[in-house]
């Protein structure tokens, strides 16, 4: 990481090797099929190159200009308006807590500040171990389940300060986790492939966790005649451990700005200060 | 003024099961709701075999008479955006489907993906039926891979039962479905700079005209739909117009989803006619969470001016929400109780807006930065009183003078929370900060209290 680039540019960006070249070059060709221009395949490709190797290297930028016949420029633009494309190597597992307003006032920014204290990392850090990336993310359509937290994009429904903990010292230390709605997590590679159009041909993946949430079944229940019960809750929390699911109120919950849109220096990359024409260097 | 907090059977007003209509949702809860197999149970492709047996022209007259409406926030006829493709052109014909839901607070499309995707595929035939399209396309957010996995789950069921591919159920309609996931980018809700991503570009909107049933995908005629819109559609067609039309207002007819969250008793989807209140919704599902009351609540998501406990009689469709000053947006009805900072919630939506703003634009690139230095201020108890007059200023400089309505939607949460709420900006200046203690508005700050009781 350099803060100032001065002097001469950058080498072009090695090659994959010529067996992950290939391979990714079926993948890359399945893709472009999909659409009547190739072009649209830029972001599914995006995602392919990250399944790869955690992170959108040049080395992948450059493979993508050359599939689509772009420039690297071109596909460098692309790949860092997304959020989703990381531009570091990062963790195993992303772990993000959406402190949009709705969540954040549930108890999302609670949950965050606890996380970054108990993990010792701050917003978009990796953990020691490699295992998990924290992040705070914006609204993810889950409000009803609010507060949220998704680890690889799967719904981990209903948190608290202690069950979230739980869950991230479950990933750290390889036991399985279970989503409230969602797959049996895979890594962040694995769910990065699922999003370059891929199916999840894993076993029982589809099915996995069954069907609507229970707050999404609150309104059916009601208009079935079922009278509504305490607050639905998804059951996770409550059958691990005796802990139960819900927490003493949090001392620590006061609040603080969590969130990173504009700062002083340029925008939630308070690392490069130049703004993101030092973003290349890394 | 106080909401009943307390359950007594279907005591006062009408019933849930009068004042409820699920028709989406109407199976959810069955064992594999999101499977081929489930849907057909229910009536799933029915509707599409009437539509086939109607040419493209009367299908389409026939959703434009039902009256359904856009269900993605502007509520434009969803008939009447088909009947804008022009026939006989000689270019091919794109129906793209809107499922980038990220507007804060909207959670109905998510849900209905996960446990009901083929609603969303049969509405997919008809509509390219309709428009005479080959190949449509579903543009879903990159966040939710449990969706995703449903979705590809869906398609290669459709495609294997003859409802996508050559010859759709013999009616010589040949279709292609690509499912398409996005990379995280509120904007890319906004139609145009959805088929600039889809395009492969960064999402940025585009100028309008042309608009993009002229010029949209690749240049081409298009028709950019909600999934809601496009999943309500073989409904209509499978039950009638006339049913549709019975529920609902003359303008607003039909059913629609309504996402209840925050701090009520039962958060969750409630499929209902339109034109349903939020008192009526929350008198049958519990109210507000037990000992509070409702402060303010947005009527269809942030980008919508919030509401107070005066609007509880609104009726909730295009022209009651409209007329009361809001508009009804997704119907993403987030409720927040007297726990709440009105600052910190509206500060929160503004670094939302600050961090998707697409920077296309200099109203909104540099407006809802400044928004969000002046409400950091205010938050922390270092602002002045003419802060408020230039907060209204400068969300004035971004309504309706920015390139699209992603800076409308930033300017919305700041003129409403002034409006009604201005006391509270004066107390945060005055005291020297936030008077409001955070930890009282979490899902779980009264646990112990309840356990005491």
């Amino acid at each position: 990481m350099t803060d100032i680039q001065l002097g001469m540019p950058q080498l072009p960006a090695p090659d994959y090797p010529a067996d992950v070249r290939a391979r990714l070059e079926a993948d890359g060709k399945e893709i472009v099929a999909r659409y009547p221009d190739s072009r649209s395949a830029l972001l599914p490709l995006l995602h392919l190159v990250q399944a790869e190797e955690g992170y959108v290297t040049r080395t992948g930028m450059a493979f993508c200009a050359d599939l689509l016949e772009l420039t690297t420029a071109e596909v460098t633009a692309v790949a860092t308006f997304y959020s989703m494309y990381r531009r570091k190597p990062s963790g195993e597992y992303q772990v993000g807590v959406c402190t949009n307003t709705l969540c954040a006032v549930m108890g999302g920014d609670a949950i965050f500040e606890e996380l970054k204290e108990h993990l010792a990392v701050g917003n978009n850090e990796t953990t020691d171990d490699g295992k998990v990336t924290l992040e705070h993310i914006e609204c993810n359509a889950a409000c009803d389940f609010a507060p949220v937290v998704m680890v690889n994009w799967e719904f981990f429904d209903n948190q608290t300060p202690a069950t979230a903990k739980r869950l991230v010292d479950d990933l750290r230390a390889g036991r399985p986790v279970e989503p409230t709605r969602g797959a049996p997590l895979c890594t962040y590679k694995e769910t990065a492939r699922i999003l370059a159009g891929f199916p999840d041909e894993r076993p029982g993946a589809v099915a996995a966790t069954g069907g609507a949430g229970p707050a999404s079944l609150a309104g059916l229940r009601l208009a079935k005649g079922e009278t509504p019960g305490a607050r639905v809750v998804h059951p996770r929390g409550e059958g691990r451990g005796g802990e139960g699911s819900r927490d003493e109120p949090q001392p620590g919950a006061q609040h603080l700005s969590s969130h990173d849109a504009p700062q002083q220096t340029s925008a939630s990359d308070p690392a490069h200060p130049a703004g993101p024409a030092a973003e290349e260097g890394e | 003024m106080t909401l009943a907090t307390e359950i007594d059977g279907n005591g006062n007003g009408s019933s849930p099961e009068k004042l409820l209509a699920p028709v989406l949702s109407a199976f959810w809860d069955q064992p594999e709701s999101w499977t081929l197999e489930t849907y057909r149970r229910h009536d799933g492709y029915e509707g599409l075999r009437k539509a086939l047996a109607m040419t493209p022209d009367d299908l389409i007259a026939y959703v434009k008479d039902s009256g359904l409406r856009g269900r993605g926030g502007a509520g434009f006829p969803t008939g009447m955006k088909w009947q804008f493709i022009p026939q006989g052109d000689g270019k091919p014909h794109y129906l793209v489907v809107n499922a980038d839901e990220s507007e804060p607070g909207t959670c109905k499309d998510i849900p209905l993906l996960f446990a009901n995707p083929h609603s969303l595929i049969e509405g997919i035939v008809i509509a390219c039926y309709a428009i005479r399209s080959s190949h449509a396309f579903i543009y879903l957010r990159g966040e939710v891979v449990p969706v995703l996995r449903r979705l590809h789950e869906a398609v290669r069921e459709a495609y294997e039962a003859g409802f996508l591919g050559k010859d759709v159920l013999g009616s010589g309609l040949d279709l292609e479905l690509t499912v398409h996931a996005g990379a995280g980018a509120y904007i890319c809700g906004e139609e145009t700079a959805l088929l600039d991503s889809l395009e492969g570009r960064r999402g940025q909107p585009r100028l309008r005209p042309p608009f993009p049933a002229v010029a949209g995908l690749y240049a081409c005629p298009t028709v950019v739909n909600n999934v809601e819109s496009i999943a309500s559609v073989p409904a209509i067609l499978n039950r009638g117009k006339d049913w549709f039309k019975s529920m609902g207002s003359e303008k607003s007819p039909g059913f629609t989803l309504y996402s209840l969250s925050g701090h009520v008793t039962s958060p969750g989807q409630y499929e209902a006619p339109l034109g349903i209140t939020l008192r009526q919704l929350l008198d049958m599902s519990g109210g507000m969470r037990k000992g509070h009351r409702l402060k303010f609540w947005t009527p269809g998501g942030s980008s919508t001016p919030m509401f107070t406990d005066e609007h509880l009689d609104v009726p909730l469709d295009y022209e009651g929400v409209g007329a009361a000053g809001s508009m009804l947006g997704t119907k993403a009805l987030q409720c927040f109780d007297e726990t709440t900072c009105v600052v910190r919630a509206v500060t929160r939506w503004t670094e939302f807006y600050a961090h998707e703003s697409c920077g296309k634009c200099t109203p909104c690139r540099e407006g809802t930065y400044w928004l969000v230095q002046l409400l950091r201020d205010i938050e922390a108890g270092k602002g002045s009183m003419g802060d408020l007059d230039k907060l209204n200023d400068i969300a004035d400089n971004i309504n309706g003078k920015s390139f699209c309505a992603l800076g409308d939607g930033a300017a919305s949460p700041i003129f409403s929370s002034l409006k009604y709420f201005r006391d509270e900006y004066e107390q945060h200046i005055t005291g020297n900060g936030c008077p409001f203690d955070p930890a009282r508005s979490t899902a779980w700050a009264d646990d112990s209290t309840e356990v005491n009781a």
